[in-house]
Order: structure tokens, then C-alpha cells, then sequence
């Protein structure tokens, strides 16, 4: 029986009951009908031949899904999402015979990756970086694995990590982005296809840059990673994500959640460079980027840092967020995000103070352009326990043009008489003395503009490790195309 | 070089330049004087093609060709430099960088391969070097909390990098005490040859004992209303402007 047969059994098995849907040619399509029922749920665990354990939590996930409101609290605006439009379950061909090395890999695939100037052996060779690459939910390359099994560093498709070390995945799978958390994370929970696995041992400091970049490309596949990262006692690791999507009609759903746990005296950097389609100048055919993402700094001294450049996306709804539980632990948040034409983006923070001296540090940079409206929303909440608990915000916020918003929400909640909680806002334009300043000096005023805000965003661009940092100001240039003159 | 005919502009539909005339050739150097709300800085933004300053009437021909409808980029890539009475800051970009863009900028308009990282600091640091200049000045954000003589000097450096056929100097002696104006104006005429002219717009005489020109030029009420050698700088700090305002003199 070949592989997609015994898939197909298993799965009429475990639902008892015949699908509805022509399952066997959509699974030589390696794809799920379109819609969502718990059927589908148990389609993608059986596709992926996890334990029982994960199908309970997915099936539980569902139901909680069902019964729960959208969040409607962002100042973003869409038509309601119809969930059975989108397929949950899109894989390469080549998903059953995984590849071992890129010499493996179809070439098609990998033609792709170039056109999206990700050239795969330049990375391994000047980046250093151990690539996972996810296409269409399931990872099909990684690379200088070697090298990162010799200190013990697991870093692979979540999927895998089930076979390899599934206590460590069940462990924490959900201990920081609860099932039920807000319903974007409830529908990941159920439905997610697959994403990476990180765990860095005791003491070990990761010897490279760890990187994912993910794509969406098939029509109408909502994409559903799920990111998990444990850096236990001492470890250190930086982790990037980047992501480029190529044109395309429809709205796509995207709802990844990541979680990071950070043990005793452990640090994790967390960097991504988002440039998903954004739509044509009215927003048509933009992606919906709902993610979940939230660090738990666990143990004593543990610190997280998030850094993101958010450029792409029709409607951008993400909050990388800090729980400083552990004493002495350090949150940071550093953020720019860039809107153009009618791109929507609602985007912020949560630091949330428990342990004693926790502290955390949030510079926010919004850029405004065309008649797009973004929106800063933090929340700096400081528990009763939290002795000497610091806050530093700082949101800066820059518009281009007179069609453009900037709004800053920052929510502060301090139940402790000695924590200490700075704010810092401002609002600023370009302005023509500073254009016309540069382009007497012979720069072209899109270039300007570009410089313009390159400056305005250094602070957070230092904050990106090196190779992502020239990719990010490149990505200011070309998302703000067409925004002057 | 430079050859302005009857030339007509305005600003927010007033009338400021009411027929100029001035001819500069290669080499050299001219120094416009006047009054308060004479025109000059409106004269030196038309030159450079600043968006407001609307050209209503006349021409500007440099080095044979109509400037009148290119873009400020356009005309700097062609050889025209404006140093600015109020250098802008742009915070956050370091001054390096600024002026790498612009070197490749102009290069790349005019068909030139761009330097690459080791060619512009080389060449940037042979120019701070022959202006007396530290290296310290170009990792600071552009004109980001310099006192006024650094941000003249950093002018100079621009000019310096930049090396325009034309250029404009705004002012560039306002806000400068007698040291500053002596280093700024030591950049200017180590950049003075045959090949380069110079238009040196200022209220004093003071200046143009550093920087001595080849013609004076008076301009009040829009119009050139004299011109002359050198001599007449010191003329017109004795006497004022009253007799080209029509006012007393204070």
C-alpha cells in the first residue's frame, strides 16, 4: 500500500465515518478541501501521523474556536473572514520522500527561492545560517544540521520534533500561547501544518544565526505555523524569520502563533523582517497577518528580545509580547512598521511584569504613507509583586502625505507603588526643508524619503543582526515606492 | 558658465526676482550683496530648483543649457552646489552615509560607475584630511547637534566631496565667530581653480576678505542695481544700502 493510501485509511479510521470529499485525488494534490470541520482537524494530524495526544489538543482547540468572538478591540477594518473558504492543508508533491540534502530538492522549488533572491548554497556559505525552509506549511530543507547537532541544539520542523523529542514539545507546546488565548491562536491551535522547533540545551550558546523564512504561494491556503523555542538554563540563541510572498488576488489568511520559553539565566533574540504582499494600491489581494506571538522569561535573569520590521501585509495584527516572570528579567520590544496605499496595521506590545526587578524596554516606529492608518497599541501591566519593576517606552511615529494616520494607544497598568513606567511619544513629518536639503546633494526624492527614514528607524535597525539589517533598508526603499511626489 | 537673463520669479504668487541679470564665467568668483528681503536666498533656491519658487518670466542657462525645468537633483547632478544659510538635520543618518548617497547618486546620473565602500572612504578621508577636518564628524547623524560652525564646515565637506562646477554659498558667514569664518573660508579657496565658479551671497563685506571676489554685485528690490570689483564691497560697508532701497541709511 503506498503511503497516501494507509493516510487515507488511517484517516477514515480515526473519523469512522466516509469523507464527504473526494479525498483520494485532493491527496494526490497533497491538499485538503476547502473549509474547516473537526474532520479536517483529524485529516491534518493523521497527514502528519502525530500522537494522540496532539489530536485531542487540536480537537479541543476546534471547539473552543467555534464558540469564540472575533477580537474586535484593533482599529482595523475587513469584511468578515468566511473560514470555509481556505484550504487548511497544503504540502509540496515530494512531502512523503522528504529530501536529505538540496541536491534532493525539486528544482522548481528551489528556482523559486531565487526569483525571491533567497539564493539557498549563497546563505550556507556567506550567512552561515541553518536555513528551515517552509513551503506551504511543510518544511522541505534544513540545513547545517551537523553542525548544531554537535552541541545539541534541536532545531527542526515542529512535525519532526514529535518523533524526536515529543516530551519536550508537549511539555511546553501551549504553556505561553494558552489554546484559547484570542481566536486566531485557537484556529492555529487546531489547524496548524507545521513550522520550527527550537530547544538550545543548558549552557550552550547556539553557534549560529537560526532562520526560517516562510512563504505562502499556493491559492487560497491559509498558513498556520506554529513556532516553538525553549532555551533552557544559560543558553542563548537569535532566531530570524523573514518572509516575502509572491502577487496574488484573493485575501489569504495567515495565523501563526510563536511561543519562546526562556529558563534560569537563559536569552533569546527574536528578529523578523515581514514582507508579505500588501495588496494592490487599494489593498485587494493582501495577506491578513493575525499572529500571536508572546515569550515567556521563565527563569531568573532570562531575557527576550523581539525585534520586528513590519513592511508587508494588507491588515497587520501583531503583538510580540514578554511575560517577565522570572526575577531580574529583561523584556525588549523593538518595532518598525511601515504602511503605504491601504495597508492597515495594528501593532504593539505586552509586557507583563511579575518577578521582582523585571524590566523591559519598548521603542516603537511607525511609518505612515498613502492613505494607510497604523496604530501603536502597548500594554505595560506591573503586578503587586513586582518590586522594582522598569518600564521605558518610547513610540515615534512619522507621516508621509496628508491622507495617512498614526495613532498611539499604550495602556498602563501599575499595581505596585515602586515600579517605575516611562511613556515617550512623538509625532513627526518629513519635511521639505530635509527633502529638498538631500536632493539638492543629488539624491532622487524617493531615495530621500528612503533616508529619511532609515534615520528615523536606526535605533531599531541596530537592533538587527547584520545580514537582516541591509535586507531592512532596502525594504524601507521599496515599500514606500510611490509615496512622494 | 552661468548666464541669467531677465529673470522673473515668485513665491507664494509674490513677485521677488523682477528681472535679474548676471553672467559668471569659468573661475570666477561673485559676491551678491543687499539688503534684507532682496531677493538672495530667493535667488539662490530658483537656482537650485527648489519646489515653491516658481520661475515666471527669463531664463537660467548653465553651461549652455535651460535649467529651468530640471529637478533640484537633476541640476546638482550637473555640477550645482547649494551650501545652505540653515544646514538641515536629519537625524539618525549618519553624515558618511549621506554623502555616500549622494556621490553615487550623481554618479549614477551621469553614467558613472558608483564607488564602492573602500574607494568612498578613501576618498572621503583624503578630503577631511586636506580640510583639516575630523573623522569623528562623519559617524554623527547629519548636522545633528552641531554647533553652527560645524554644520558651515560640514557645507565645506559637501562642496569638497561633491566637487561642483557651481557653487552657491547662502550666507555661509552668518552664525560664524572670526575662527569659524577663517576655516570656512580656507575650504572655499582651496576649492577655487579655473574650471570652477563661485556665486557668494552674504550681508558683510567681512566675508569677502577671505573669500575676494572678481565682481560684486548689489541686489535690492529684485534687480541687480550695480556691479563692480572688489572695491565696491567696501564701499557698501561704509555707505549701506539706502541708496539702492531708497531708504535712510541706519
Amino acid at each position: 500500500m503506498s503511503a497516501t493510501a494507509e493516510t487515507v485509511e488511517q484517516v477514515k479510521s480515526i473519523s469512522g465515518e466516509k469523507y464527504k470529499y473526494g479525498f483520494v485525488t485532493d491527496i494526490a494534490a497533497d491538499k485538503a478541501p476547502k473549509g474547516l470541520s473537526e474532520d479536517i482537524v483529524r485529516f491534518i494530524s493523521a497527514k502528519k501521523g502525530e500522537p494522540e495526544w496532539l489530536l485531542e489538543w487540536r480537537l479541543k482547540a476546534y471547539r473552543r474556536w467555534l464558540e469564540m468572538p472575533e477580537p474586535k478591540w484593533s482599529k482595523v477594518d475587513f469584511p468578515p473572514i468566511d473560514y470555509q473558504q481556505y484550504h487548511y492543508y497544503s504540502a509540496p508533491k515530494s512531502d512523503d520522500d522528504r529530501p536529505k540534502s538540496l541536491d534532493e530538492v525539486d528544482p522548481e522549488l528551489l528556482a523559486t527561492y531565487e526569483k525571491l533572491g533567497i539564493p539557498i548554497k549563497e546563505q550556507e556559505v556567506l550567512a552561515g545560517v541553518a536555513v528551515d525552509y517552509v513551503f506551504d506549511s511543510v518544511s522541505v530543507a534544513t540545513t547545517f544540521k551537523k553542525k548544531l547537532e554537535e552541541v545539541g541544539v534541536i532545531f527542526c520542523p515542529i512535525s519532526e520534533a514529535l518523533e524526536r523529542c515529543p516530551d519536550l514539545v508537549r511539555k511546553y507546546l501551549g504553556t505561553v500561547v494558552p489554546v484559547a488565548d484570542n481566536k486566531h491562536a485557537c484556529l492555529n491551535s487546531a489547524v496548524f501544518t507545521d513550522g520550527s522547533f527550537v530547544y538550545i540545551p543548558p549552557g550552550v550558546r547556539c553557534p549560529m544565526e537560526l532562520s526560517t523564512y516562510f512563504r505562502i504561494n499556493e491559492m487560497n491556503t491559509g498558513q498556520f505555523e506554529r513556532t516553538l523555542i525553549v532555551a533552557d538554563k544559560g543558553s542563548y540563541v537569535s532566531y530570524l524569520e523573514g518572509c516575502t510572498a509572491p502577487m496574488r488576488d484573493e485575501n489569504q489568511l495567515h495565523a501563526a502563533v510563536v511561543e519562546l520559553v526562556a529558563l534560569d539565566d537563559a536569552e533569546i533574540k527574536y528578529s523578523t523582517v515581514q514582507n508579505w504582499y500588501p495588496g494592490d494600491e487599494e489593498g485587494k489581494g493582501g495577506i491578513y497577518n493575525f499572529v500571536t506571538k508572546r515569550g515567556a522569561c521563565r527563569g531568573k535573569n532570562s531575557k527576550i528580545s523581539w525585534t520586528q520590521v513590519e513592511t508587508g501585509s494588507a491588515i497587520t495584527w501583531k503583538y510580540p509580547s514578554c511575560i517577565l516572570q522570572g526575577d531580574n528579567s529583561v523584556g525588549e520590544f523593538y518595532s518598525i512598521a511601515i504602511t503605504n496605499n491601504a495597508q492597515q496595521a495594528d501593532t504593539g506590545t505586552k509586557m507583563i511584569h511579575l518577578g521582582k526587578n523585571t524590566t523591559s524596554r519598548i521603542i516603537s516606529k511607525g511609518i505612515s504613507a498613502g492613505k494607510s492608518d497604523q496604530t501603536y497599541r502597548g500594554l505595560v501591566k506591573i503586578s503587586p509583586k513586582a518590586e522594582g519593576a522598569r518600564n521605558y517606552t518610547q513610540c515615534d511615529s512619522l507621516l508621509i502625505g496628508d491622507k495617512c494616520g498614526a495613532h498611539t494607544v499604550p495602556y498602563i497598568e501599575s499595581k505596585n507603588k515602586n515600579a517605575i513606567v516611562e511613556h515617550e511619544a512623538t509625532t513627526s513629518t518629513i519635511s521639505e526643508d530635509q527633502l529638498f536639503y538631500l536632493r539638492q546633494r543629488g539624491i532622487p526624492e524617493e531615495a530621500a524619503v528612503a533616508l529619511v527614514v532609515n534615520g528615523f528607524c536606526r535605533e531599531v535597525m541596530q537592533q538587527l543582526p547584520m545580514e537582516f539589517a541591509v535586507e531592512a533598508q532596502k525594504l524601507v526603499g521599496i515599500s514606500l515606492e510611490g509615496s512622494v511626489g | 558658465m552661468l548666464e541669467i537673463k531677465d529673470l522673473h520669479a515668485t513665491v507664494q504668487g509674490k513677485e521677488i526676482l523682477k528681472g535679474v541679470n548676471l553672467t559668471v564665467n569659468p573661475g570666477e568668483v561673485h559676491a551678491i550683496m543687499g539688503p534684507n528681503g532682496s531677493g538672495k536666498s530667493t535667488l539662490s533656491y530658483v537656482l537650485a530648483g527648489r519646489d515653491g519658487y516658481e520661475v515666471t518670466g527669463g531664463r537660467i542657462i548653465y553651461m549652455g543649457e535651460d535649467l529651468t525645468e530640471l529637478d533640484p537633483e537633476e541640476r546638482a547632478a550637473k555640477g550645482i552646489f547649494l551650501a545652505f544659510q540653515y544646514p538641515v538635520e536629519i537625524p539618525g543618518v549618519p553624515n558618511s552615509t549621506f554623502l555616500n548617497e549622494a556621490v553615487n547618486a550623481v554618479r549614477r546620473y551621469r553614467g558613472e560607475d558608483e564607488l564602492d565602500k573602500i574607494q568612498f572612504v578613501k576618498m572621503l578621508r583624503a578630503k577631511t584630511k586636506e580640510l583639516n577636518m575630523s573623522d569623528e564628524m562623519l559617524k554623527r547623524a547629519v548636522n545633528v547637534g552641531f554647533s553652527g560652525g560645524e554644520k558651515k564646515r560640514n557645507e565645506v565637506l559637501q562642496m569638497a566631496v561633491l566637487e561642483p562646477k557651481l557653487s552657491i554659498l547662502d550666507e555661509t558667514d552668518s552664525g560664524l565667530d572670526i575662527d569659524a569664518l577663517k576655516i570656512v573660508s580656507e575650504g572655499v579657496n582651496a576649492l577655487r581653480s579655473p574650471e570652477r565658479s563661485s556665486l557668494v551671497i552674504t550681508h558683510y563685506q567681512r566675508l569677502l576678505d577671505y573669500i575676494v571676489p572678481d565682481k560684486v554685485h548689489v541686489l535690492a528690490q529684485g534687480r541687480i542695481q550695480k556691479t563692480g570689483g572688489k572695491e565696491l564691497a567696501l564701499e557698501l560697508e561704509k555707505n549701506g544700502y539706502a541708496d539702492f532701497t531708497g531708504e535712510e541709511a541706519a
